[in-house]
């Protein structure tokens, strides 16, 4: 059974496209990840099927429950981590829990030991009476992650679920959803712009510019570049770039003076291939793709490559700040 | 249905919890109410003399004073949405299974609590102004000052649900409500002023609500007062078109208003999606 089913679905904000014609549906007890750099259309994306932006154009639902027309049902079965903070900061970690069971009527025999269930997996429990404000940027993420489940949800949106954390907390992070997931049987759906992250996922839709320009499990993805990755440093990169294509009918990029090109077995390939090139090599590397490589040759730019724009700064000072 | 129960009380309980936990909105809405009864009180008292026998100038405006209290502070609660909206927490509501007009009617019930113990504060000072309290009159009071107070919340909450910074927000407020607050009546009678004045005045919505917290507190003396001397009384009671509002009368308009208020916030939530 489908949990998310899209279809055709558009937003705009005036002049913007911010969703572009996009489809897909994401199966019971998958991860799914939208895997994208900033302003692709994934928040957007995620405010429609949890009802709280009406698309311009399209088709969504969530469970079967249409997100224009039935949304509160969409909102029952639908937990939510926001990419930007949506706790309130005044109140405690457990007033907030408890603000949350009682605006989804979760019945009052389960309400507190779920809670504390909640609270001691993401490890909050000992900080449950300190207000929300003297708690870090990682403490708050895993705070509403634990509010995100509360109401026991059968499909949970995480919009960038460790954005600004650091390494040890993104990977605490990722340890909860893993386990959530075996145990509460969930379908998620999230967002990144971590290439390490989106290895997490089933299936991983690769969105830019509000459009999706592929859809698969990782491993297919990475395979579709046709094998591994080379990368050499030569001294004369265009020379070498022609020789390769001459030679070896091989297409190449190059990029900080360095020379990228796929073939699809790399170790057995490059004996050979060293003995006879001309132009002077200065190293040589084989890996494995990766996501990076893969989003490269889709969209021509490295995800990373993007400036981190001025709102995506604030968002981040602000995240900091409180 | 059960949405909008719901929506009702958590919302509410919310608005409660919220308003213990920050104490200079409690302060903010006592300050200004405060300061006019200080410098119309005090300041003009002796200038103005009695205005009829047994009523001076600050027994005047004191129930005026209580009736501002409780609009601004009602007013004043619709900040808490834009705050929310600005600090994120908004969506946390919109997202949850809670219909819209349980919310907006939530968060209007949980400031008519709140605004009612602030009016109730200033009725303390009833003892030291030389006003009597009975309890009748304060038993009285209660729906009185719940009905403005929830028509006052719709004007705050509707404000608000356009607003997307806290600073906006004030200003925005402010420009209505104090031109509101000035020509309804709090600080003169409405019936005994320059005809543009009372036209003005009468067509405020605020001046019935003023005046029937005014009936509930003077109404008693001053019929006494005009049937021993023979004179009517313009102090309260507005008069339109040759009839004198009772308090029931005064109430309606309020209520309307509020009505009118609180569905175009529920719609303007509705919109904003
Ligand atoms: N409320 C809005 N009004 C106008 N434009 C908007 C609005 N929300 C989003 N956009 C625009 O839509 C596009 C997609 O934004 P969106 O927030 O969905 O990106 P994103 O993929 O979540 O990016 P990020 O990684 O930065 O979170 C951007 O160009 C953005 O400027
Ligand atoms: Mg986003």
């Amino acid at each position: 059974m489908n949990m998310i089913e899209v279809d055709d679905l558009l937003r705009k904000f005036g002049q913007i496209t911010a969703v572009d014609h996009i489809s897909f549906n994401v199966n019971k007890g998958e991860i799914f990840g939208f895997l994208g750099p900033n302003g692709a259309g994934k928040t957007t994306t995620i405010n429609i099927l949890c009802t709280l932006l009406l698309p311009t154009s399209g088709r969504a639902s969530v469970k079967g429950y249409d997100v224009l027309k039935q949304r509160s049902q969409v909102r029952r079965s639908i937990g939510l981590v926001f990419q930007d903070p949506t706790l309130d900061d005044y109140l405690t970690a457990e007033q907030n829990l408890h603000f949350h069971a009682y605006a989804y009527g979760v019945p009052q025999n389960v309400r507190e030991k779920r809670i504390g269930e909640l609270l001691g997996l993401v490890e909050l429990w000992d900080r449950r009476k300190n207000k929300v404000r003297a708690y870090s940027g990682g403490m708050k993420r895993r705070l509403e992650l634990a509010r995100g489940l509360l109401h026991h949800p059968q499909v949970l949106f995480l919009d960038e679920p460790t954005l600004g954390l650091d390494p040890q907390s993104r990977r605490h992070i990722w340890d909860y959803i893993l386990t959530l997931r075996e145990q509460e049987e969930l379908t998620i759906f999230m967002t990144t712009h971590y290439m390490d992250e989106a290895e997490n996922c089933n299936r991983i839709a690769i969105i830019d510019n509000g459009q999706i320009v592929a859809l698969d499990t990782p491993d297919k993805l990475k395979d579709s570049l046709g094998g591994d990755v080379v990368t050499l440093k030569a001294e004369d990169s265009q020379a070498a770039a022609l020789e390769l294509k001459e030679r070896y009918d091989l297409s190449s990029e190059i990029q900080n003076g360095m020379v990228t090109f796929s073939v699809p077995n790399g170790g057995t390939f490059l004996p050979d291939f060293m003995r006879g090139f001309h132009s002077r090599l200065l190293s040589v590397e084989v890996r494995r793709p990766t996501l990076d490589d893969v989003f490269l040759k889709l969209t021509g730019h490295a995800i990373r490559d993007q400036e981190v724009d001025s709102r995506e700064q604030m968002r981040r000072m602000r995240r900091w700040r409180r | 249905m059960e949405e909008l129960f719901r929506g009702i009380w958590v919302i509410a309980y919310r608005e409660l919890l919220r308003f213990i936990q920050e104490r200079s909105r409690m302060i903010s809405s006592f300050a200004m109410p405060l300061l006019f009864l200080i410098v119309f009180g005090a300041g003009f008292n002796r200038v103005i003399g009695n205005l009829t026998p047994g009523v001076d100038f600050i027994k005047f405006i004191y129930p005026g004073i209580i009736a501002m209290t409780v609009l601004m502070s009602s007013v004043f609660s619709g900040l808490s949405v834009v705050w929310d909206r600005e600090f994120g927490f908004l969506k946390e509501v919109l997202v949850a299974p809670l219909s819209r007009s349980g919310i907006v009617l939530g968060k209007a019930i949980g400031s008519a609590v709140i605004s009612l113990g602030q009016g109730f504060v200033m009725l303390a000072l009833a003892p030291i102004l030389g006003v009597t309290l009975s309890l009748i009159l304060v038993v009285e009071l209660i729906p009185l000052l719940i009905v403005l107070s929830l028509s006052l919340s719709g004007l705050g909450i509707l404000v608000a649900s356009r607003m997307r910074s806290q600073q906006g927000f004030q200003v925005v407020v402010q420009l209505i409500i104090f031109p509101l607050i000035f020509l309804s009546g709090v600080f003169f009678p409405v019936n005994n002023v320059p005809t543009w004045l009372e036209v003005v005045s009468k067509i405020n919505p605020l001046t019935y609500g003023v005046d029937a917290i005014r009936q509930l507190f003077l109404g008693g003396d001053l019929a006494a007062t005009s049937a021993a001397t023979g004179n009517g009384s313009y102090l309260v009671g507005v008069t339109v078109f040759g009839h004198t509002m009772s308090i029931l009368e005064d109430v309606i308009v309020v209520a309307v208003l509020g009505a009118v208020l609180m569905l175009a916030a529920v719609w303007s939530f509705y919109r904003q999606e």
